[in-house]
């Protein structure tokens, strides 16, 4: 992938991003906050391509060890944020469907 | 897999993503769009397993498949743990974690990088990421009150902090130019003053301007994540990164916005500073107030007052309540709530008003309003609710000061001056439910405090000062039945 489309890719998508959530009310603001939580998460992708990355090139203890490492964090955020931005969000849909 | 078929399925997560963030922006789809944003997750990890050829290597896919069993159950613990009142923190914790696994991802590929651009953006991934994981630590200690939520400054602050950037950006430079640069050592060096950095520029700054931070942090988050990939070249990690920072960067407008304020000012801890609004106040100061020495006397009189601050409300048609942080932190929003059922009994018309950067981070009074199952229809934006103000009967204010001072109209060169805020002031009758009449966290006192007619001050604990106006509310409303 050449740096120039990838940068190309990081505009555009903070620009999408942008656009989208300026409409996020205040009101749901830190549902969006911890679900940006779980989307940050995403890094999992890069602690998956470490551990492999690694295990080939060094050896399988120290892409276990550091690529490990990552993918438990990354997924603690994953499912931390999808959980608490669930909780909440049925916290506040229950009101608007008495 | 083939590269055109990846290159087409991360195009389409992307956009299945962005599709369920349009969806957050309305409460009735927002659970659906958090659904749709946790499936394109897992689908983005299933195609990178595929995609990097990982499953015929057994070993490596056993390690990423525990790794990814031990975080789900710990990132699932997390959920069932938490209460609405620890959101912050774990808003804050989480940002951390994020930027812990950007600083591993970034700090691993300097060693197998092929190319400058993937050596410059992991390095620059190793620090944010290393950033966003100190800094957050800082924040949510602070937020859970681990660590004074006071600015904390050292000596040589600003030295340290300018110290730091140049020679990271020196580091930066030298992979620009330099080939066969001593990697391991420049990668601790990096770590250890991007650390030093995030801590240095969090523990400045008070608790007030938690919102900010926490945004801001949010933001650095998914920025570390974009970088980690651009240097593995991982277009999904780039995208989806991209919108996470867009997401922390609109919420960090909107709060400096809100607070009249700028990121470089309250990074600087610039925002404490000496009352100068004194002499003012000499002035609005009246008889009634005048022998008033501390807080005791002041609850004293407040008692005699009481006696008003029930029956206006018994009264009351049209009732404004202005929750703040001092909510938060004496869970108020259970007698809140209670207190609003028994003014809807009685007839009244119960609002509330929400100033964006009420409480510690963005959202935190909805949160906890929707908490104690009220529906978020009442809930008002500044906006929204500023001219109604003046036609209420009666505005509770639960621990909130700054988002209503008035001073922050007038008294120029004051940190809130030019802070936009609730028209409290404007409202017939104000009764306080606040801890003490100290200044609030920007320094001004509140020249409503000092105002001769209609106002009531119930100072101290708000739950217990809202229990009591509750149970004399009852009793009024009771002899009024009889």
């Amino acid at each position: 992938m050449s740096s120039v489309v990838l940068v190309l890719i990081f505009i555009v998508a903070t620009l999408c991003g942008y656009k989208l959530i300026k409409n996020v009310p205040s009101l749901l603001h830190t549902p969006l906050m911890s679900g940006m939580n779980a989307l940050s998460g995403i890094t999992i992708l890069g602690g998956i391509t470490t551990v492999s990355v690694i295990a080939n090139k060094y050896n399988l203890l120290l892409s276990s060890i550091f690529g490990g490492l990552a993918i438990i964090l990354a997924m603690v955020n994953v499912a931390g944020g999808f959980g608490v931005t669930h909780r909440m969000l049925k916290m506040f849909d229950k009101k608007g469907a008495k | 897999m083939q590269l055109q078929t990846y290159y087409l399925a991360c195009a389409l997560l992307s956009l299945l993503i962005l599709y369920g963030i349009s969806l957050m922006s309305k409460v009735e789809t927002a659970v659906k769009g958090n659904y749709l944003n946790s499936i394109a997750v897992t689908l983005a990890i299933i195609i990178t397993i595929i995609y990097f050829d990982i499953f015929p290597q057994k070993s490596v896919l056993y390690v990423i498949l525990v790794c990814m069993a031990i975080g789900v159950i710990i990132g699932l613990y997390l959920t069932k743990k938490v209460e609405m009142i620890q959101m912050p923190q774990l808003v804050a914790l989480l940002n951390g974690i994020g930027g812990a696994a950007s600083l591993i991802v970034g700090g691993c590929t300097i060693f197998v990088a092929s190319s400058k651009f993937e050596s410059i953006t992991s390095i620059i991934a190793l620090i944010i990421g290393t950033i966003t994981l100190t800094g957050s630590l800082i924040a949510a200690a602070k937020l859970s009150n681990r660590i004074s939520v006071k600015p904390i400054i050292w000596k040589f602050h600003q030295t340290i902090i300018v110290i730091s950037i140049i020679i990271l950006l020196i580091i930066i430079t030298s992979f620009i130019i330099i080939n066969n640069l001593p990697i391991l050592l420049l990668a601790v060096i990096t770590f250890i003053l991007s650390g030093l950095l995030g801590i240095a520029i969090v523990i400045r700054v008070g608790g007030a301007d938690m919102p900010i931070t926490i945004s801001l942090l949010n933001s650095f988050s998914g920025v570390a994540g974009s970088i980690c990939g651009m240097a593995i070249g991982d277009i999904l990690l780039v995208s989806v990164g991209g919108i996470v920072g867009a997401s922390g960067l609109i919420l960090t407008q909107i709060m400096c916005k809100s607070m009249n304020s700028s990121i470089l000012k309250i990074f600087q801890g610039k925002t404490t500073t000496k009352n100068s609004v004194e002499e003012e106040s000499v002035i609005v100061r009246n008889d009634n107030n005048e022998d008033v020495k501390d807080d005791k006397e002041v609850e004293k009189k407040s008692t005699e007052k009481e006696l008003t601050a029930y029956e206006v409300l018994s009264q009351a048609k049209k009732v404004i309540i202005v929750p703040g942080y001092g909510m938060a932190l004496a869970q108020a929003q259970h007698l809140v709530k209670q207190l609003a059922d028994a003014l809807e009994g009685n007839g009244a018309e119960v609002k509330y008003a929400i100033h964006p950067v009420a409480g510690r981070m963005p959202g935190h009074m909805n949160v906890l309003l929707c908490e104690v199952d009220i529906e978020y229809e009442k809930l008002y934006e500044m906006d929204d609710i500023n001219d109604e103000f003046s036609s209420c009967d009666v505005c509770i204010v639960v621990g909130a000061n700054d988002v209503l001072n008035p001073a922050a109209r007038e008294a120029e060169g004051t940190p809130i001056y030019g802070m936009p805020i609730l028209n409290v002031d404007q409202s017939k009758y104000i009764i306080f439910c606040n801890y003490d009449l100290k200044p609030g966290y920007a320094g001004i006192e509140n020249p409503l405090y000092k105002r001769k007619n209609n106002v009531s001050l119930l100072l101290g604990d708000a739950s217990e000062t809202l229990q009591s106006l509750l149970n004399e509310l009852n009793e009024e409303l009771k002899e009024k039945v009889e």
